[in-house]
């Protein structure tokens, strides 16, 4: 019989991969939210920006390490590569909305999400061609250090990717409530066909809307590429449906919804496997959520039905 | 006018057929099919197995063409892509069989497109010969499937013995992915071998994940907590390292033990050091071969820049037993079920090939019966002979 310590640390332990896992849902399934709150439809085409937000911060990291690895310390090259990484990526996002969703911008919401699929596919195809099908290894940006505390085994590289996904988040969170350009973006959301009217356009805040998706995404990459550092042009396509789960179950529209789902299903994917075998993991986790979902059909923070809600 | 007509589409229709019967009775071609992962989970595989492929028609081009019978023929190898999927793999060998009217076809590599696609080629009674596929199903009772390379049933208790005798172990984890049949099957025959040896609930661990998975902290914390001696992971190279890292983030500090699946090129090159002292069971070691393998290595090594893996030297053994089957067949005639039949019987006689991955002689089911090497991941990153395990 093993002592209630040892079933403490153990859950610690499980505390602690959930929320590795969960960051990572959290960051990506805002980005599904924002697009959703302005342009009501969901970008599938999410976990592939994410993926390419991914390969960037790789070319960047990798970049940078060749030419300032022995001058300047880690942290400035990493902080570099964050920044490049999210500049970049968030043109990516402008391209997708300019080129992907504004033409169709009028159309049925059902050829918006399918324009989303195939944004996703080629954006697959596209990093296939450009750099062949071989995995690539993203390089660590820190030396890795496991911590022993008390028999729950924790990494610098664990720990700064929890902080570093909640500090986004909360920047985020500033950046929606505090700015005029949050508060265009949540003016649009609550009335696009009034807004424009006010000289508000909606050109330039869909537009920002998917920037900013994809620079999170892309910085959730570059952390992804610390935690799992296997690089492949289908990464995104697991991530994406998981993360767009989490932007469901958290409420359409809603980013702390969706945060706090994405590390709701990171829980429950954790301690599903934890307590039940393994191999019927993916099928607990998400009858579980189906649950929940059969229950609160419109999600933690979702607005009521309502004939806003168009897909 | 309208008679007419149909005469001449008549005589258009008969022109053809003749012209095409008698471009083929004019100039034989022997095709040969390569179903290989080009892209998709493991695109080095893919690559590997068409590299050795190109190198040996090169050689056959150099000579002239393929002797049979005293005659020489054009040899071309139809490469096709099955993007390591199963469904994609059964596509290429209907497509292949049906439409190029190969002889035979080698691959598909791994078993989660060779057992599907086995099943095609035995039902166009067209010769396939996987060169990596180690799934008992993959051949089972398929007269028309053959393999290059030992079985799970040999490879897993050859695992068992090996860490039993090598660290006197008796408590064993396994992590595998449900949804593959290799890592499934071979899972299934370590659990059963190690039991055998240290008794029921002597494997403290099983745990399982699905493909694409990336995040196993949830079963790696598990199996720390079994109280597990040594972990042995029938995965593929892009699943290794991240296995590896994570098992090490989390304290693991036990020997992390592998299959044949870890042999690919990429494995150390994406693992790095955290690889370094591990183990796992292969097919032929690189560093330190002899003779007729050592000469492929190096030539390997010369034209394509990095030393060949396993798939590479199977695949080049698998053609090779496909030109000799089909010489053994002695008369070519150009009709295609004929000849595959031909095929099919000459490669079921064959006795004591010697392959540059060792001996083989075919079992009636389709199997080589042929040893296990051992190999250690030393420090340079090379994959290292350490012992051998034979029938």
């Amino acid at each position: 019989m093993e002592s209630l310590g040892e079933l403490f640390t153990y859950f610690l332990q499980n505390l602690i991969n959930a929320l590795q896992r969960g960051s990572f849902y959290a960051v990506i399934s805002i980005g599904y939210s924002m697009v959703y709150g302005v342009l009501m439809l969901f970008n599938f085409a999410h976990g592939d920006i994410f993926m390419v937000g991914t390969y960037i911060g790789f070319g960047i990291a990798t970049l940078l390490l060749a030419a300032f690895a022995s001058i300047l310390p880690g942290w400035t090259i990493f902080i570099g590569t964050v920044v490049i990484t999210m500049f970049l990526a968030s043109w990516i996002g402008v391209f997708v909305e300019v080129a992907g969703y504004r033409p169709l911008r009028s159309a049925p919401r059902a050829s918006a999400a399918i324009t989303g699929l195939m944004i996703g596919i080629i954006f697959e195809t596209g990093i296939l061609i450009m750099l062949g099908a071989k995995r690539l290894s993203f390089p660590p940006l820190m030396e890795s250090v496991t911590y022993n505390i008390g028999g729950v085994f924790l990494t610098n590289v664990k720990v700064m990717i929890i902080i570093i996904s909640l500090l986004l988040m909360i920047a985020l969170q500033f950046f929606i409530q505090k700015t005029k350009w949050g508060m265009a973006m949540r003016a649009m959301s609550y009335d696009f066909l009034a807004v424009p009217l006010m000289g508000v356009s909606i050109n330039i805040i869909a537009p920002l809307t998917f920037a900013i998706g994809a620079g999170l995404a892309s910085v959730s990459g570059i952390l992804y590429g610390q935690a799992y550092p296997i690089l492949d042009p289908y990464m995104g396509v697991i991530i994406g449906w998981k993360a767009f789960v989490a932007a469901i179950l958290g409420g359409r529209g809603s980013i702390k919804g969706a945060a706090l789902a994405g590390y709701l299903l990171g829980f429950i994917e954790i301690f599903v496997a934890t307590i039940f075998p393994s191999t019927l993991r993916d099928l607990i986790a998400y009858s579980i959520i189906l649950l929940i979902l059969t229950y609160r059909p419109r999600g933690f923070f979702g607005m009521e039905h309502s004939t806003k809600l168009r897909l | 006018m309208r008679k007419v007509i149909c005469l001449l589409a008549a005589v258009l229709v008969l022109a053809l057929m003749f012209s095409g019967s008698a471009y083929s009775a004019r100039k034989k071609i022997i095709r040969i099919g390569v179903n290989a992962p080009l892209t998709g989970d493991i695109p080095k595989v893919g690559e590997g197995s068409k590299y050795a492929a190109m190198m040996w028609l090169e050689d056959i081009e150099k000579a002239g063409g393929l002797e049979v019978g005293g005659k020489k023929y054009e040899v071309e190898l139809i490469i096709e892509d099955n993007e390591s999927k199963a469904e994609s793999a059964v596509k290429a060998n209907t497509k292949m069989i049906t439409q190029d009217d190969v002889l035979a076809i080698v691959g598909p590599q791994s078993s989660k497109q060779a057992v599907p696609a086995g099943e095609v080629a035995n039902k166009y009674k067209t010769v396939m010969i996987s060169p990596w596929s180690t799934n008992p199903n993959t051949t089972l009772d398929r007269p028309f499937v053959f393999r290059g390379c030992f079985l799970d049933p040999f490879q897993g208790p050859v695992v068992a013995n090996f860490i039993t005798e090598e660290f006197g172990f008796t408590k064993a984890a396994v992590l595998y992915d449900v949804a593959s049949d290799y890592p499934k099957g071979l899972a299934e025959v370590f659990k059963a071998a190690w039991e055998k040896k240290h008794g029921a609930g002597s494997v403290v661990a099983y745990e399982s994940f699905t493909t694409k998975d990336t995040d196993f902290s949830s079963q790696l914390t598990k199996i720390v907590k079994s109280g597990a001696q040594v972990l042995f992971t029938p995965q593929y190279y892009n699943e290794v390292p991240l296995i590896v890292q994570q098992a090490k983030d989390l304290g693991w500090q036990g020997p992390i033990v592998g299959s044949d699946s870890w042999g690919s090129a990429e494995t150390v090159e994406l693992c790095g050091e955290a690889c370094y002292g591990l183990f796992f069971s292969s097919h032929y070691a690189a560093a330190g071969a002899k003779g007729a393998t050592k000469a492929f290595i190096d030539r390997y090594a010369d034209t394509y820049g990095y030393i060949p893996d396993d798939v590479a030297a199977l695949t080049w053994d698998a053609l090779r037993l496909v030109q000799k089957a089909i010489q053994d067949a002695g008369d070519y005639t150009g009709r295609v079920e004929k000849d595959r039949k031909a095929v099919k019987d000459a490669l079921a006689q064959i006795k004591n090939f010697a392959g540059i991955t060792g001996n083989m002689t075919f079992t009636a089911e389709g199997d080589p019966i042929k040893c296990a090497v051992i190999v250690k991941i030393n420090d340079q990153g090379e994959y290292e002979f350490y012992k051998s395990s034979c029938p």
